[in-house]
C-alpha cells in the first residue's frame, strides 16, 4: 500500500463504486443472488466485492447481502484494485433489492433506500412476520402503506410479485430478481451477459432463464407500468381477497342473479327490504344457512336481519348494523360442528381443490387423510338434547369415547371407508335442529342481537360494536371455550359501558384486548383497569 | 458432513505459483496455510470460521498430498491444546474457532501455551463475531491477547494482505517463540476477493518426524520456577524479538505520511471502512489515496512504541479509529504519548461510539468531527455525506420515513420441518397442564425457542452449559424442578461432564432435555460423535443416552421421533412429575432437516427418475373449516404454515395456509390431535409412480366416491347460482 499522492481527489469527478444491498431472507438465495452478480461483473470488467453476515441469519432470518462494483478500466487506462466497503452506508446505496415488501421496509428504516440515490427493487409479495401469523384475528401489515411509503423513500421503485413469477416459472426467486436487476437497468452489463452468468453456474439453469426472463419483463416497463396493488381501504388492497366489486353490484341491483332457483324467494325479499349495503352478505347468508341446514333456516336468518334492519332508522344511513348483522349472524348460524366439517371434507369441489394445490399430475395418484379428534362434547353437541345430556353424565360412555378418540383418529377420506364415515356424519343434517348445541346457540344469537337492538335507539355505535363482538367466537376446541368465554364477558360489560358517550370506542377497545391473546389475560387486564368485572 | 459443500471450491487451493485466486476470505486462508507449509490444522466450528473446518474437510484428498494433520477438535480447548505440538517441535499449526466464546474455553491451554512459548510457529485463527450479525456476547478478543501475551494480528480485509498475514503470523510466532492470533472480521471470513497465489509447501518437519524423535525440555513446563523465567522472558526476550520483526517487515502501513500536521490511526480491519468515511468526506479516493496521513495498525498488539511516537510527532492531534470497548488500544497509546512527553492530542472514543460496529457511517461522523477541528477548509460544508446530517434534517437517510410498526423483526429461528419445533411444541403442551417451570436454555439452533411463538427459556450460559445453568436452582426440595435444555453439539463439548456429571454428583433434581438432530446443526451441520451418518474419516454412532448411563444418570429416556407430539408430552410430564431423586434425562432425537433434505433429495429424484415408487407428503388447511384463530401457528411458527387470504366472502380474518415449501413434517397433523385443535388440516400424499394396486384402488374409489358426491350436489342445487 503505502500510498505516497497527496493531491486532494477532485470531488466533481469523484468516481465512485456502484452500490447495492440485497435484503432477503435465510433460505430465499439471497447468496446465490450476490454470486450471479459478482460472477457477471468479473466477468465484464468490473471489481467485485460481496459480502455477507450469515451464522444463525440462515435460518430463516432477515440477512443483508451487500455488492460493491468497481470498473477496472477507464477508457484504455486499467485501474489499480480499489479499496471497497465491507458494509453498507446509509445514503450511499445505488440499488437496494428486497424479496419481500415488509424486508423493503426495512431497507427504508436502515436508511438503505433513500429518495435521492436509491432504485429499490422489491417483490410486492409478502412473507409474514411471526406477530402478523400469530394473531388471534388479522393482523397483517398493510401491503398498501409499504408501497407508498417505498415509492417515496427511493428514486425508482421496481415492483412486482416476484415470488409468484418464482412459483409459476418453477425457479427461485433470487433468479426473478436477477431479471429484474438487469431489466431496471442499472448495472452496466447487457441481458446476455447476465443471463450467461445464470448458464455458467449450471444448476436448473432452463427454469432459471425463464424466470429471468419473467423478471426482467416487469422491470423493463416504463416507469408507472409496474404491476401495482390497488391502494384503498382493507382488504381489496391485498390481491384474491375481499369481495368481487362486479358480484357486490349485482347482490345489489340483481340479488336473484346470485342464487339458485330454490331460493328466489329469499332473494326477491332481499332486494324488496334490505338496504343495498348489506345485500351482497344478506345473498351469501341465506346461501350459507340454506347450505348449512334447510330454506327454513335461511327464511329464519332473513327474520333475524329484518328485526335490526326496522332499527337503521337510529343509525347513520351507512346501513353499517345491518350489514355486519348480516355476517355475524350467518357465521353463527352456520356454527362448526361435526356435520358441517364432514360435509366440507367430501365436497368434490374441495377434492379438486386439495388436488391443484399439490399439482397433482396425471400419472400420479393423491390420498389425502384428515386429522380428527372429536371431543365427547363435540359428539354429543350432535346428538338429540336427551341423548347427548345423557352422554355427557355417562362416565362410562366419556372413558369409551376418550378411549377411541384421545389419540385423535386418522381417517383416508380418499378411501371408501373413510369416505362414508364422513358421509354419514354429513347426513345426519336433518337431526341437528334437534340436538342439544342447537337449541344453544339459537339462543345465544337471540339474545345476543336483542342486547344490540335494545342499544341501537339511543347508541347506534354501541349496537354495531355489540354485532361485531362476535369476531372473538371462533376456533374449535378449547380455542372456541376462550372465545366464548371472552364473549360472554364483552356482552357482560355492555350494560355497564351504556350511556357513556365513547361505549362503542371502550367496547371497541375491550374486542381487541380480547384478540390479543388466547386465554383471555388482556380483557380481564383491560376489564379491571376499567373496573368492569366480568362475570 | 456438513451443511455446505466446497468441493468444487477446494480445487482453488490447488493453484501454482502466480496463479490468480478468486472465492471467499476463508478459503483463501486456508490456502495461506497450505502455502507457509502448516503441520497440522485444528479447530471447533461457529460462525463465522465454520467454513474454515468444513473446507478442511473437504479438502482431505490436498491435505493426504501435502502430509497435513486435520482434525475435528471435540472444543476449543482440545484445538488450543493440540498447539502443544509447536512447543518442542519446529512444527507450524494453526486452529480456529469463534472469537471471545471460543477463547473463553481455550483459555486455559493457550495460557499455558503462552507461557512456556513455542518453537514452531502456532496460529489461532479466530473469526471476530462482533457487529451486525454476530450471535454472541459483544467482546473483544483484544482482552485475550493481552492477558497471555499472544500477539494480535488485524489485517485489512483485502485477500492480499489477509493471506499475507497468515505467512508473517507464523514467521512472528517463531522468532518471537510466541502464539500469534489472526483476527478475521466477520464479513472478511464472507469477504469475496482474489489474491495472486504461491506453491504449496509440505511442512519441512513433520508429525511423523516428531513423533520419531521425542523431545523434552523442562524449562518449557508451566511449572514454577520455569514459570517465573517465563514471565521474564515474556517482557525481555519475546516482545522485543516481537517488535523487531513488525518494525522490520513493515506489517503496520504509513499512509500519505507527513502530508499534514494531523492523522489517524486505525486497525487494520476497519481500513476499508475509513478509506470510505474519507472518501464520502472528499478527503480520499476508492484506490486508498488518502490526503490525511494513516497509520493503519496490522498488528493491533503488541502497540509499537517507536512508530506511535514517530507517527505523532509533529502532529497536533490524532484519531484513534479502535472499535469495540473497552478501549484497550486508546489506554495504550495515551500512555506510551505521556511517557514520550508527546504533544500531540489523541482522540478517539470521544468523537467515536463508545460501543457497537464501527461502520462506515460510524466512523464518517468521527472523521468529520475530528476534521471539522483541526481543519474544517478541508471540508466541502455544503457536500457533506446525508448519513452525517441530524434525523432530524429530511435529507438524513435516518430521517423517519417509515412507521416503526410496519417493520417487524425477524429474527432467525426453527426452519421448516424441523424435528426441534415439536419438542417445544410438546413442552408448550405439557406446561399448560403441569403448570410453568423455570427453564435453562443452552446454546444452539433450540435456542430460537426464546423467541415467540414458543417464549421458552430464561437463561443461556454458554454452549453445553444448560444443565449447569440450572444447577443452583435445585429442585430436591420443592415441589416444581427447573428444566434444562442441551444440544447433541453442546453435550459433547462439555455437557456431559459440567451438566450431566455434575447434576448426578450433586443430586440435581431436574428435567435435562438433550436435543440430538445428529450434527452440530447450528454452526453448519458437521458431524460429531452421536451422528448417525457413516463418516470415513470419523468415528461416529456413539450413543447419548449410554453416555449418560455411563456417568450415573439413572432415569433416562430416548425418544427417537420427536415428531409424536403427544407422546412427547407425556413424557415431558411423566419426567416433571417422578419421584426419581436426581436429574431426569430425555433425549429427544430426530435428524436436523436441513441436513436430511440435503441427503435425501439427490436419492429421491433418482428413485423417481428410475420409475420408483415414491410417494411426498405435504400438509393443506381446509379454508371452509378454518375460522382464522391461528392457534395452531402459535404452537408451531413453522414458516411453511402462514396466513393467506379468506376465500370466504364473509368472513375477515386471514386464514391459516399452508405453502408449497412445505416438507409434511407431519407436526401439523401431531399438534391438531395433542392439543385438540381443529379439523381443518389434512395431509396429502403423492404417490408418483404409483402401483399397479395404487391405481386399481384409486379407480374404484373414484367411482364409489364419485357416485356419493354426485348425491351432495343434487341435495344442494337450486341454492348456488348455475355458473
Amino acid at each position: 500500500m503505502t500510498a505516497t499522492t497527496t493531491s486532494l481527489p477532485s470531488t466533481s469527478l469523484r468516481l465512485r463504486p456502484i452500490t447495492m444491498a440485497i435484503l432477503a431472507m435465510g433460505g430465499e438465495g439471497g447468496g446465490v443472488l450476490s454470486d450471479w452478480i459478482v460472477a457477471v461483473a468479473e466477468k465484464n470488467g468490473y471489481y467485485a466485492q460481496s459480502t455477507s453476515v450469515p451464522g444463525v441469519a440462515q435460518r430463516t432470518g432477515a440477512t443483508v447481502y451487500y455488492v460493491e462494483l468497481f470498473p477496472k478500466f477507464s477508457g484504455s487506462e486499467r485501474h489499480s484494485e480499489p479499496v471497497l466497503s465491507t458494509m453498507p452506508t446509509p445514503g450511499e446505496v445505488d440499488i437496494v433489492v428486497a424479496s419481500e415488501l415488509m424486508e423493503a421496509g426495512r431497507s427504508i428504516q436502515r436508511g438503505f433506500s433513500t429518495p435521492d440515490r436509491t432504485t429499490l427493487i422489491a417483490s410486492t409479495s409478502r412473507t409474514y412476520a411471526m406477530p402478523e401469523r400469530t394473531a388471534m384475528g388479522d393482523g397483517r401489515i398493510d401491503s398498501g402503506r409499504l408501497i407508498e411509503v417505498a415509492l417515496a423513500s427511493s428514486k425508482r421503485f421496481i415492483r412486482g410479485d416476484f415470488a409468484k413469477i418464482a412459483q409459476d416459472t418453477g425457479s427461485v426467486i433470487s433468479a426473478v430478481l436477477l431479471g429484474a436487476i438487469a431489466g431496471a437497468g442499472v448495472l452496466p452489463f447487457t441481458r446476455e451477459q447476465f443471463e450467461e452468468a445464470i448458464r455458467a453456474s449450471g444448476k436448473g439453469v432452463e427454469p432459471s432463464l425463464l424466470a429471468f426472463a419473467e423478471g426482467f419483463t416487469v422491470a423493463a416497463k416504463p416507469a408507472g407500468q409496474s404491476i401495482d396493488i390497488t391502494i384503498g381501504a382493507r382488504p381489496s388492497e391485498v390481491p384474491g381477497e375481499g369481495p368481487d366489486p362486479a358480484e357486490v353490484q349485482r347482490a345489489i341491483e340483481n340479488p336473484g342473479s346470485l342464487v339458485g332457483s330454490r331460493l328466489q324467494v329469499q332473494a326477491s325479499r332481499i332486494g324488496a327490504d334490505f338496504p343495498a349495503e348489506a345485500r351482497f352478505m344478506l345473498v351469501n347468508g341465506v346461501k350459507r344457512t340454506a347450505e348449512y341446514q334447510d330454506i327454513d333456516y335461511a327464511n329464519e336468518y332473513l327474520d333475524r336481519i329484518a328485526s335490526v334492519t326496522a332499527l337503521e332508522v337510529h343509525g347513520d344511513s351507512s346501513n353499517i348494523l345491518t350489514t355486519e348483522a348480516a355476517r355475524y349472524t350467518a357465521l353463527w348460524m352456520t356454527y362448526e360442528d361435526t356435520i358441517r366439517v364432514a360435509f366440507h371434507k367430501t365436497r368434490r369441489r374441495r377434492f379438486d381443490r386439495v388436488g391443484k394445490e399439490a399439482r397433482i399430475a396425471d400419472a400420479q395418484v393423491m390420498q389425502v387423510r384428515e386429522f380428527l379428534h372429536p371431543q365427547v362434547e363435540e359428539i354429543s353437541d350432535t346428538l338429540p338434547t336427551a341423548l347427548g345430556r345423557w352422554l355427557l353424565r355417562s362416565k362410562a360412555m366419556n372413558a369409551i369415547i376418550y378411549k377411541v378418540t384421545h389419540k385423535g383418529l386418522k381417517i383416508q377420506t380418499t378411501s371408501v371407508w373413510g369416505f362414508t364415515t364422513l358421509y354419514i356424519l354429513a347426513r345426519l343434517r336433518p337431526i341437528r335442529r334437534r340436538s342439544l348445541r342447537f337449541g344453544q346457540e339459537q339462543e345465544r344469537i337471540d339474545a345476543w342481537l336483542g342486547l344490540a337492538r335494545a342499544h341501537a335507539p339511543a347508541d347506534y355505535a354501541l349496537a354495531t360494536e355489540i354485532i361485531t363482538c362476535q369476531q372473538v367466537v371462533k376456533g374449535y376446541g378449547s380455542t372456541h371455550a376462550n372465545g366464548l368465554k371472552n364473549f360472554n364477558s364483552l356482552m357482560g360489560a355492555v350494560p355497564i359501558l351504556a350511556g357513556d358517550s365513547r361505549a362503542a370506542e371502550r367496547l371497541r377497545n375491550l374486542r381487541r384486548a380480547a384478540l390479543a391473546d388466547e386465554t383471555g389475560q388482556q380483557l380481564q387486564a383491560a376489564l379491571n383497569a376499567s373496573s368492569m368485572r366480568s362475570n | 458432513m456438513a451443511e455446505r459443500s466446497f468441493a468444487t471450491e477446494v480445487q482453488e487451493l490447488r493453484l501454482r505459483d502466480g496463479e490468480e485466486f478468486r472465492g471467499e476470505g476463508i478459503l483463501a486462508v486456508t490456502k495461506g496455510l497450505l502455502q507457509s507449509g502448516v503441520a497440522y490444522v485444528g479447530g471447533y466450528q461457529g460462525a463465522p470460521i465454520s467454513h474454515l473446518m468444513d473446507v478442511l474437510g473437504d479438502a482431505q484428498d490436498i491435505l493426504d498430498e501435502l502430509g497435513v494433520y486435520f482434525e475435528n477438535s471435540a472444543s476449543e480447548a482440545t484445538a488450543a491444546a493440540s498447539l502443544a505440538a509447536s512447543v518442542h517441535y519446529p512444527l507450524r499449526g494453526a486452529v480456529t474457532f469463534k472469537s471471545t466464546v471460543g477463547f473463553n474455553v481455550a483459555s486455559d491451554a493457550l495460557a499455558n501455551l503462552a507461557s512456556g512459548g513455542v518453537l514452531g510457529g502456532a496460529l489461532v485463527i479466530i473469526g471476530e463475531d462482533y457487529g451486525e450479525g454476530a450471535s454472541i456476547m459483544q467482546e473483544r478478543t483484544h482482552a485475550f491477547a493481552m492477558k497471555s501475551q499472544m500477539w494480535l494480528l488485524d489485517p485489512r480485509p483485502n485477500l492480499t494482505a489477509i493471506v499475507d498475514m497468515v505467512e508473517k503470523g507464523f514467521e512472528l510466532s517463531e522468532v518471537s517463540n510466541t502464539p500469534v492470533i489472526l483476527e478475521l472480521r466477520l464479513r472478511s471470513c464472507h469477504l469475496h476477493g482474489s489474491f495472486i497465489a504461491k506453491d504449496n509447501r509440505k511442512p519441512a518437519f513433520t508429525i511423523a518426524d516428531a513423533l520419531a524423535n521425542p523431545k523434552r525440555d523442562l524449562t518449557r513446563v508451566v511449572l514454577p520456577p520455569a514459570s517465573f523465567l517465563h514471565e521474564q522472558e515474556k517482557v525481555n526476550k519475546r516482545w522485543p524479538a516481537a517488535v523487531q520483526f513488525i518494525k522490520d517487515h513493515q506489517l503496520n502501513e504509513h499512509v500519505a505520511p507527513g502530508t499534514r500536521d494531523f492523522g489517524i490511526i486505525l486497525q487494520g480491519g476497519l481500513y476499508n471502512n475509513v478509506n470510505r468515511a474519507l472518501e464520502l468526506l472528499g478527503l480520499s479516493d476508492p484506490f486508498g489515496n488518502s490526503s490525511i496521513p494513516l497509520y493503519v495498525m496490522n498488528v493491533t498488539y503488541p502497540v509499537i512504541d517507536d512508530e506511535v511516537i514517530g507517527f505523532c510527532e509533529g502532529k497536533r492531534a490524532v484519531l484513534l479509529v479502535e472499535e469495540g470497548q473497552p478501549d484497550f488500544i486508546e489506554q495504550n497509546i495515551q500512555t506510551i504519548l505521556r511517557r514520550a512527553d508527546a504533544t500531540a492530542k489523541l482522540h478517539g472514543k470521544d468523537l467515536l461510539p463508545v460501543a457497537g460496529e464501527y461502520t462506515p457511517a460510524a466512523v464518517t461522523k468521527g472523521v468529520l468531527a475530528f476534521v471539522q477541528k483541526y481543519a474544517p477548509e478541508l471540508l466541502d460544508q455544503d457536500r457533506l455525506p446525508t448519513s452525517t446530517l441530524p434525523a432530524t434534517d429530511p435529507r438524513s437517510p435516518y430521517a423517519e420515513r417509515i412507521a416503526p410498526e410496519l417493520v417487524q423483526g425477524r429474527p432467525p429461528g426453527f426452519c421448516t420441518g424441523c424435528p426441534e419445533r415439536p419438542i417445544f411444541a410438546a413442552l408448550t403442551l405439557a406446561q399448560r397442564e403441569v403448570g410453568e417451570h423455570h427453564v435453562s436454555a443452552d446454546i444452539g439452533c433450540h435456542l430460537f425457542s426464546i423467541n415467540a411463538p414458543f417464549n421458552i427459556g430464561a437463561t443461556t450460559m454458554g454452549y453445553g452449559l444448560g444443565s449447569a445453568g440450572a444447577a443452583a436452582l435445585n429442585g430436591k426440595d420443592t415441589s416444581s424442578r427447573p428444566i434444562a435444555i442441551m444440544g447433541d453439539g453442546g453435550f459433547w463439548h462439555n455437557g456431559l461432564t459440567s451438566g450431566v456429571g455434575n447434576a448426578v454428583f450433586n443430586e440435581n433434581d431436574q428435567l435435562l432435555v438433550i436435543v440430538d438432530n445428529a450434527y452440530s446443526a447450528a454452526t453448519g451441520g458437521q458431524d460429531i460423535l452421536s451422528s448417525k451418518a457413516d463418516n470415513p474419516l470419523r468415528s461416529t454412532k456413539h450413543s447419548i443416552e449410554k453416555a449418560v448411563r455411563g456417568v450415573g444418570v439413572r432415569w433416562s429416556r430416548t425418544m427417537t421421533n420427536t415428531f409424536k407430539v403427544d407422546e412427547m408430552r407425556d413424557l415431558f410430564k411423566e419426567a416433571l412429575t417422578s419421584t426419581e431423586p436426581g436429574p431426569k434425562v430425555i433425549i429427544a432425537q430426530s435428524e436436523c432437516t436441513l441436513n436430511k433434505t440435503r441427503r435425501e433429495k439427490p436419492i429421491i429424484a433418482r428413485q423417481i427418475k428410475e420409475g420408483k415408487r415414491v410417494v411426498r407428503e405435504r400438509f393443506g388447511v381446509d379454508p371452509e373449516t378454518c375460522t382464522g384463530d391461528h392457534s395452531c401457528i402459535r404452537i408451531s411458527g413453522c414458516p411453511s404454515l402462514t396466513i393467506g387470504p379468506n376465500p370466504d366472502p364473509m368472513r375477515q380474518d386471514p386464514i391459516a395456509t399452508v405453502l408449497d415449501s412445505c416438507v409434511g413434517c407431519g407436526l401439523c397433523g401431531e399438534n391438531a390431535h395433542a392439543a385438540a385443535l381443529c379439523p381443518s388440516f389434512y395431509r396429502t400424499e403423492i404417490i408418483t409412480n404409483p402401483s399397479r394396486w395404487d391405481r386399481m384402488k384409486t379407480t374404484l374409489r373414484h367411482r364409489y366416491i364419485g357416485f356419493l358426491q354426485r348425491g351432495i350436489e343434487r341435495r344442494l342445487a337450486g341454492i348456488d347460482a348455475d355458473l
